[in-house]
Formats: C-alpha cells, structure tokens, sequence
C-alpha cells in the first residue's frame, strides 16, 4: 500500500508522543480501539484551568501507519483550541489533511472517538454529568 | 535501492542456472513436445521427459508418475477433485486441517457444495495436526486425506510419515500439497506412503507458471477425473500443450536442489537461528509461532508483541517480508493459520515472516535483526500496550472499546 507524504511524516516524526499524569484534574485522557482490532489510540489533553485552552496534548498508538499518523494529528490540531473548538474535529478532516484511503478511515473515526473520550473525561474530572455529557454529544 | 528479500515463502528468485537451462527452449527448440512426426518435437519431448526424471528422483518417484500443470493451485485442485469425482462412488468424506493454503481449503468448500463432506482438523499450539484426532476422523466414508508439508505462513512440518502410513493402513488416499518443502528437506512418496504430491517451481528458484502432481502408479494405481477437456496429455490427467520452457526450468531447479539441499539447508536454519538469537537477545515480549522442532530451515514467524504488523512493515520498508495482520490485504482480517494455532488476534497482528532463500547473505541477516530491532524499540515507545503492560496492568483485563 502507498502512503502519502504527510502520513509518511507523522510516521517517521510523530508529534506529541509521550504520557501525563492521569490523575491530574487538568488531564482528560481517552483511550479507544482494542488490541483484537489491531489499533489501540490513547490521546490526553492539558487544559489551562484559567483560559480553558488546551496547553498540551499527548499520544501513543498502537496500530498502522495511518492510525499513527491520525492520533499524531490530533494531538498537533487539539494544541491552542478550547476545549469547544476541539470537539467541532471531525475524522472527515483528519482523512482529507492525511489523504487516507478508504480502507483507513476507520483509523480517522479512532482519533476523533479519541478526541471526544479524552474532552469527556476531562469535564467529568471537572464536575460535569456523564449522562449530560453524553446525551451532548 | 530495491528492498532485501527475505520473502521466500512467496516466491524466490530463479536461479541462473536454471534460466540459462530454459533459454533454448524459448528460440531454437521451440518445439511441441506432442508433436511426433518431426525432430522439433522429439527435442522437445526429450527435454519434458529428462525433466519428468529430475523431479522423480528428487522426491523417490518414478518419472511416469509425474503430472505437469500450471503451478500448485492446479495441482491441489485437480488432486482433490479429481480424487472426489473418480472414488465418488466409494465414499465422499475428504479430510484436511486449518493450516492449508487457500487453494486446498477453498477447493474443499467448493466440494462441500457438490455433496462431499470435509473434516477440517485443528491444529495443536505447535502447528501441527494431531494423529489421534486424524484417526478418529477417518470413516468408511473416506476416500482422500489432503494435509500440507509445511506451512506456508510458520513453516511448520506435519508428521507426513506417520499421516501416510495410518491413510495405508485404512485404505485412504494421501495427498500433500508439499510446495514449501520440495526442494528444502528431503521428502521421498514412497517412503512416506504418499499417493498425491503437489509442486510448484517458483518457490524452489523456478519459473512461475508451471509446477506439477505426482500421481501414484502402483500400490495403489491412483487415478484422477481431468478437470481439463482436450487432447488428453499427460496420460488424459492434464489436457493442454505442455509449457517445455517451465517445465525444463522445473526439472533443473529440483537437480540444483538434490545436488546442493543439505548444504543450503545447513546454511539457511544457521542464518535463521542468529536472525531469531539476535531479536530474543535485544527485545522482550517477542514470541515464535509454531513449532521449531519440525520447522522448514528457511522459516522464521514472530510475534513482536504490542506492536502493529502494518507498522511495524512500514519502518522496515527496506526489507521485503510478510505480516500476518491482513490490515495489509483487502479482509481486515489477522491470518487464519495464527489464529489455528490458538493466537488472539492481538498477537496475529504483531506478526512477522521471515522467509530466507538461497541468494541472501549473513551480511543482510545482521542488517535486518538491526533494523527490526529499532524500529521494534520506537513503536514500542509509541505503543499505549506496551506502556501499560510496563505499567503492570493486564491487558486481558482491560474494558476495550471495540469498533
């Protein structure tokens, strides 16, 4: 299978890998996929408590190229967005910016799933309703 | 740069020697070997039948016994089929296991739908099929047992001999679909009591596009329904003009084997066991699929776990080899013959073969442990498993968000 140059990229030079503390209440993580399934995505985000911006994000994925390249996206677009912002991400855009192929695009619908796993669990660590939150959604 | 080749259980590199044995048969002796009136096909019948020779006494045949076709595919379909519709009238249970390559399994399902019934054994944690259960399989009913050499995927050996002497003992037909071993262990019908062998000869440095069936002549006289209509070559077997360009490439390949198979063989299970030592030594947490007691000499298969096959194969895209996680094939699905073995699909997908060949070097078996090893090492950094399982946490035990 041929890979685009941007997947290449973010393959060769993943941004953002890397683990924070889960305990933190200003640390929202998601974890998505199954090792069955071949792609495991873990994605965490850092949100200034004071500007509500995500500072930080952090991946590790297990799983193709493209899995790779998706998660590693993410974490590059979820830096200086609100916590709002980040949830308007949609996988159509991680498959148009990464080129994917349509066998792949299960990998984009991962990130995004990521993005909103990681969102939820930081509101819930700041006091939100899981039920509100996921009828939100 | 063209990547290195360690994809050897796909197809391998023909031989010089071999081409420069086809070469004529191209230009001057362009000859039909059926042709009986005139020298062009008398050359050509000399050389299929110098070939017929070759390959006999590579496997302990006599030469009237063997059957060309188009390659292995052929072989297996019209071994078993043509055995289903001779012997209908004795029984229609056709046994075979997990493991076998697509051309057996799928021409078991075909024959499943005209009214035989087939018994697809499992196969123990090593690979192999076990003998008790083939035993209990066998009944009146039963007139072909189909069970592979060695395995396509993790190279693993069936006990051949044992196999073909029980289908003698209970009156059943033995075939072995036994491409991956001709030509790299020694493998002989008659002491083995096999009535049906199928070979191909580009996976013994051959030509693709040409392969052949032994087919059994005395104890017992084998016979086959054609599954080709025409002017009935190869004893009415195999209708069509023979191929004597492959077929002459076939017989060289298997006399380049007889003459140099135990040296090779030495050479390349000694290649193997320093590319194995070498990722035990550098990386934990890796795992070899099937058994390495019975294993062809050429065959590595490991699971490198918690890393992604499709990755993994992407960082080493200098190096030509297999995964067995089929994120690389249309179906999405991690390899069947992993998953026989009792592997959860996690592991199936952190799968590698490596199969090495007679044109590959200690110097290139040292540059791709190296590489695998890295690249291993920096998936390992990204992989959310392996830093959990670092972590201390079971992974068995994790709720997963299936999609």
């Amino acid at each position: 299978m041929a890979y685009s140059d941007k997947v290449l990229d973010h393959y060769n030079h993943p941004r953002n890998v890397g683990s924070m503390d889960k305990s933190d209440s200003a640390v929202g993580t998601g974890m998505v996929g199954a090792p069955e399934c071949g792609d495991v995505m873990k994605l965490q985000i850092k949100v200034n408590p004071l500007t509500g911006i995500i500072d930080d994000a952090k991946f590790k994925t297990f799983g193709c190229g493209s899995a790779i390249a998706s998660s590693s996206l993410a974490t590059e677009w979820l830096k200086g967005k609100t916590v709002d912002e980040a949830l308007a991400i949609k996988n159509t855009d991680i498959v148009n910016e990464l080129a994917l192929p349509p066998v792949k695009i299960h990998c984009s619908v991962l990130a995004e799933d990521a993005i909103k796993a990681a969102i939820t669990d930081y509101k819930v660590k700041q006091g939100a309703d899981v039920a509100a939150l996921a009828q939100a959604h | 740069m063209k990547p290195i080749y360690f994809d050897n259980h796909s197809t391998t590199q023909l031989d010089p020697r071999v081409l420069q044995a086809m070469l004529p048969y191209f230009t001057d002796l362009f000859g039909n070997s059926a042709s009986r009136n005139h020298a062009y096909g008398w050359e050509a019948e000399e050389a299929v039948e110098k070939s017929r020779g070759q390959i006999a006494s590579l496997i302990g045949a006599n030469s009237k016994e063997i059957v060309f076709t188009s390659g292995a595919t052929e072989s297996n379909n019209l071994a078993i089929k043509g055995v289903a519709e001779m012997y209908a009238e004795k029984g229609n249970h056709i046994i075979t296991s997990a493991t076998e390559h697509k051309a057996v399994l799928d021409t078991c399902k075909h024959l499943e739908k005209k009214g035989c019934r087939v018994t697809y054994l499992p196969v123990m944690g090593d690979g192999r099929i076990d003998m008790e259960m083939l035993q209990n399989a066998i009944t009146d009913k039963t007139i072909l047992i189909s069970i592979m050499y060695a395995n396509n995927e993790i190279g693993v050996l069936q006990p051949i001999a044992e196999i073909g002497k029980l289908a003698k003992e209970r009156g059943v037909l033995f075939h072995s679909d036994a491409v991956q071993a001709v030509g790299k262990v020694a493998v002989n019908v008659i002491s083995e009591n096999i009535d049906l062998l199928s070979i191909t000869a580009h996976k013994m440095y051959g030509p693709k596009g040409v392969g052949a069936l032994y087919v059994r002549r005395k104890g017992p006289r084998v016979q086959l329904t054609a599954q080709l209509d025409g002017g009935g070559h190869e004893r009415g077997m195999r209708s069509g003009t023979l191929n004597v360009p492959g077929i002459v490439g076939l017989g060289e390949a298997c006399a380049i084997a007889k003459a140099e198979m135990a040296e090779e063989s030495k050479k390349l299970s000694g290649m193997r066991d320093r590319l194995r030592a070498k990722f035990e030594a550098a990386l934990d947490e890796v795992f070899i699929n099937g058994s390495m007691e019975h294993r062809l000499p050429h065959n590595l298969n490991m699971s490198f776990a918690y890393v992604e096959g499709e990755s993994l194969l992407m960082g080493i895209n200098d190096i030509a080899v297999s995964s067995g996680s089929a994120c690389t094939s249309a179906t999405l699905e991690p390899s069947y013959v992993l998953k026989a073995l009792g592997l959860g699909d996690d592991m199936a997908h952190t799968s590698i073969r490596f199969g090495l060949g007679r044109f590959n070097t200690d110097a290139e078996v040292d540059y791709v442990a190296d590489k695998v090893i890295s690249v291993v090492k920096k998936l390992r950094e990204l992989s959310p498993l392996y830093e959990m399982v670092k972590e201390g946490i079971d992974l068995s035990k994790v709720q997963w968000t299936a999609h």
